[in-house]
């Protein structure tokens, strides 16, 4: 006979069974029963200060390890503030499972203390979600919910137990096998396709690597990089996948879009081939659309068929794991390599020369300044210190430009970064759930002034467990990115992005209990950054950077990539 | 222009509010929406009439196709199906008018499904343009209520259905055997 268990035992046991060893969590009336049960159990809760931040440090976990990363909230408010997080881990494809109490069964829909309607609210905001309404449902729900996170495109799902659900009692028998016959994965990619691919990438003359998270989620790095030296093409990693290439490979063009480098948006315009790999098109990448790559064919390869067509049409779509059909295309790639790396061999030359000819032309170098700390030379620094090693998190805006610009990874899940929904207060959150995977690594979490204070109670996380995060605050005194926006395009009629009253961070860092400091001289900001990395435990920095200083390269919205503006307007030059 | 999907989903909570929620999300308006279980009763057919950009019609097939709980979406719009609708309808008839419905009707192949001193309760199955001329009919003996059903269509040719089959539980997703070679 099956020992009798309370369905939060039950619900722990299949997390354990999961290889769960953290829950980021926030405890409230109905999810007491499981806290009870916690207090004996092995899996570590970490209590952060709001459940935001709770699914944003799983996502950082989630992020940094490619593990499910789990996050606990209560229900009504405890479940609503989950909102924002999800969506950011549906954004960017993030393998998270949010744990929600709810009021008991019987009070379900009659408006009880802290009700609401969580399975309907959080409907869109994952890639799947469940209410589970009977104690014998508990293991199979908890095993689909990890799988659905963790397969075919990676994303949040979010399991919904009413209180009394988990108090009651039941004989648990384990779960041996799950059937979802309407969740279909096609990972393998088409033979054929792959062959046609492998063909057009030998053909073309001017072929473009553009690869993104999904090289990132199918843990796929090997497979580009192979792919890439085997062709010698070059190669653009996404927002999302920076690391997925080394950003010291030779072939790594950097980063295309909006804020990306010349040569790389020159090269997404001027390429007869695309090869999209886990990308999906997103409009801060492409530009105007209609003028994106529009000389190239496009091979494109994801895992989700949703994807495959939704922007740009894709003259060869491979439906797959980036993984498995990399290292099916660089067999092929190989064996015909004897044949065609000659024949193209002129082309590619000379692709390689304009490619070489754009980066000379405007290269990506951080402004420095012996005046005043330029945010870019913060980005150096804190790249000569990580040497392409260390964990780095970012909010949103200006600073995240820049550290994608000018910060490189050598390996892919070092880079931390809300992509798609751009949500602030991730910064923080996010570099504490990466702490806490990795206790042995140094983590910066790089945020705008901004975002620091979406996220400042976590400050107490962060020093109750003496993570060690380098928090470093690109302070501007504006909402930057919000602010370069009003000065470019709205004539400079700045309106609600003035951060005054940000506090005084040395008095601030000593409330919390954790060293900090503020710097204004270019001259003592790389002491300062060496004193954080040397300082044990947590560390707040505050720079004081150019206030004005705008984020260039820059495709303004609607215009097409090679329509990118390279630097503010020069002053017109004074007639002799 | 309208257009016709049908999907297979497993019956459970929610499964329609994530299928409509594909289309509102977009804001777009659905016509006629019908849903009902089929031979296995742990499965409803659902038939949605939707006026989306034909565009975008695919690309929202597949965001449906992607929902756990959908085994199969697929768009009737321009394959061989046949699709048909129900109306009830009662209208009022006074005793010099009942014969003249009652002829009406039988234009229509409409039958009688409820009749009393005040008048008919009609029910009437087909495709909705001859539906409408058959309300548009009625409406001329006066003051009518009418009811539809809603389209429902069936495919003039089988479908292969595709889904995946069971796997270990707490397996890893990379080594997941379940899986459907693309």
């Amino acid at each position: 006979m099956p020992s009798l268990m309370s369905g939060a035992e039950i619900l722990l046991e299949c997390l354990m069974r999961e290889g769960v060893d953290c829950i980021f969590g926030y405890p409230g009336g109905v999810t007491l029963p499981l806290y009870d049960s916690m207090y004996e159990n092995p899996i570590r809760h970490v209590l952060v200060r709001h459940e935001q931040n709770a699914c944003f440090a799983a996502e950082g976990y989630a992020r940094s390890t490619g593990k499910v990363g789990v996050c606990c909230a209560t229900s009504g408010p405890g479940a609503t503030n989950l909102v924002t997080a999800l969506v950011d881990a549906l954004m960017d494809s993030i393998p998270v499972v949010a744990l929600t109490g709810q009021v008991s069964t019987k009070l379900i829909g009659s408006d009880a203390f802290q009700e609401a309607d969580t399975f309907g609210i959080t409907r869109s905001c994952t890639k799947h979600n469940y209410l589970v309404k009977n104690v014998a449902d508990l293991p199979q729900v908890v095993h689909e919910a990890f799988y659905l996170a963790s397969s075919g495109r990676p994303g949040p799902v979010l399991v919904d137990l009413p209180k009394d659900v988990l108090q009651a009692q039941a004989h648990y028998q384990p779960i041996t096998s799950i059937h979802l016959p309407g969740y279909k994965i096609y990972t393998e990619g088409h033979t054929g396709q792959i062959r046609r691919a492998a063909q057009m990438m030998w053909q073309a003359k001017r072929p473009l690597v553009y690869a993104g998270g999904g090289i990132v989620a199918a843990g796929a790095s090997e497979e580009l990089r192979e792919l890439v030296e085997i062709l010698d093409v070059p190669a653009v990693c996404t927002l999302m996948g920076l690391g997925g290439l080394s950003s010291s490979h030779r072939n790594f063009i950097s980063m295309p879009g909006m804020h990306g480098s010349y040569a790389a948006n020159m090269a997404m315009t001027n390429a007869d081939l695309l090869i999209a790999l886990g990308v999906r098109f997103d409009d801060r990448v492409t530009g105007r659309l209609s003028a994106f790559a529009p000389h190239a064919k496009v091979i494109h390869v994801d895992i989700d068929p949703a994807e495959i067509g939704k922007n740009r049409a894709a003259d060869l779509p491979i439906v797959g794991d980036c993984k498995r059909v990399l290292a099916k295309m660089i067999v092929l790639l190989r064996e015909m390599a004897p044949q065609e790396a000659e024949r193209g061999r002129a082309d590619r030359e000379a692709w390689w020369k304009m490619i070489r000819d754009w980066q000379r032309e405007h290269p990506l170098v951080p402004a420095v300044s012996s005046t005043e700390i330029k945010p870019q030379h913060v980005m150096k620094e804190i790249d000569r210190l990580s040497a392409g090693e260390a964990i780095v998190s970012t909010d949103v805006g200006q600073h995240q430009m820049w550290a994608a610009q000018f910060i490189r990874f050598h390996h892919p899940r070092r880079w931390l970064s809300s992509g798609g929904l751009g949500s602030m207060g991730f910064g923080l959150p996010a570099a504490i759930g990466a702490a806490f995977a990795h206790p042995d690594k140094t983590v910066f979490a790089i945020v705008g002034d901004g975002g620091f204070q979406m996220s400042v109670p976590e400050l107490a996380t962060l020093v109750n467990h003496g993570l060690n995060v380098k928090v470093v605050i690109v302070n501007n005194g504006y909402l930057g990115m919000v602010r370069q926006w009003q000065e470019l395009f709205y004539n400079n009629r700045l309106c609600g992005v003035e951060l005054s009253g940000f506090p005084d961070i040395e008095k601030l860092a000593a409330a919390y209990g954790l060293p900090g400091r503020t710097v204004e001289s270019p001259l003592d900001l790389a002491p300062a950054l060496e004193e954080a990395v040397e300082t044990l435990g947590p560390y707040l920095l505050n720079v004081k950077v150019t206030p004005t200083e705008n984020v260039y390269p820059m495709v303004p919205a609607g215009a097409a990539l090679n329509e990118m503006v390279l630097g503010p307007p020069q002053p017109a030059p004074v007639p002799k | 222009m309208l257009q016709i999907i049908s999907l297979l989903v497993e019956n459970k909570p929610g499964a329609l509010m994530r299928v409509t929620g594909v289309l509102s999300a977009r804001g777009y308006n659905i016509e006629s929406l019908t849903v009902a279980r089929t031979l296995d009763p742990t499965l409803s057919r659902m038939t949605i009439v939707v006026d989306v950009d034909p565009n975008l019609r695919r690309q929202v097939i597949k965001q449906m196709n992607r929902l756990v709980n959908v085994l199969q979406a697929t768009d009737m719009t321009e394959e061989p199906a046949v699709a048909r609708e129900m109306v009830l309808l009662r209208v009022r008839a006074s005793m010099e008018q009942r014969t003249a419905i009652l002829k009406e009707a039988e234009i229509f192949k409409a039958r009688v499904v409820d009749s009393s001193v005040e008048g008919f309760a009609l029910e009437c199955t087909g495709d909705p343009e001859k539906l409408d001329e058959f309300i548009d009919v009625m409406r001329a003996y006066g003051n009518i209520e009418v009811t539809r059903s809603g389209m429902v269509a069936v495919a003039l040719e089988p479908k292969k259905l595709r889904l995946a089959g069971p796997i270990p539980a707490g397996a890893k997703a990379e080594t997941t055997n379940g899986v459907v070679n693309g």
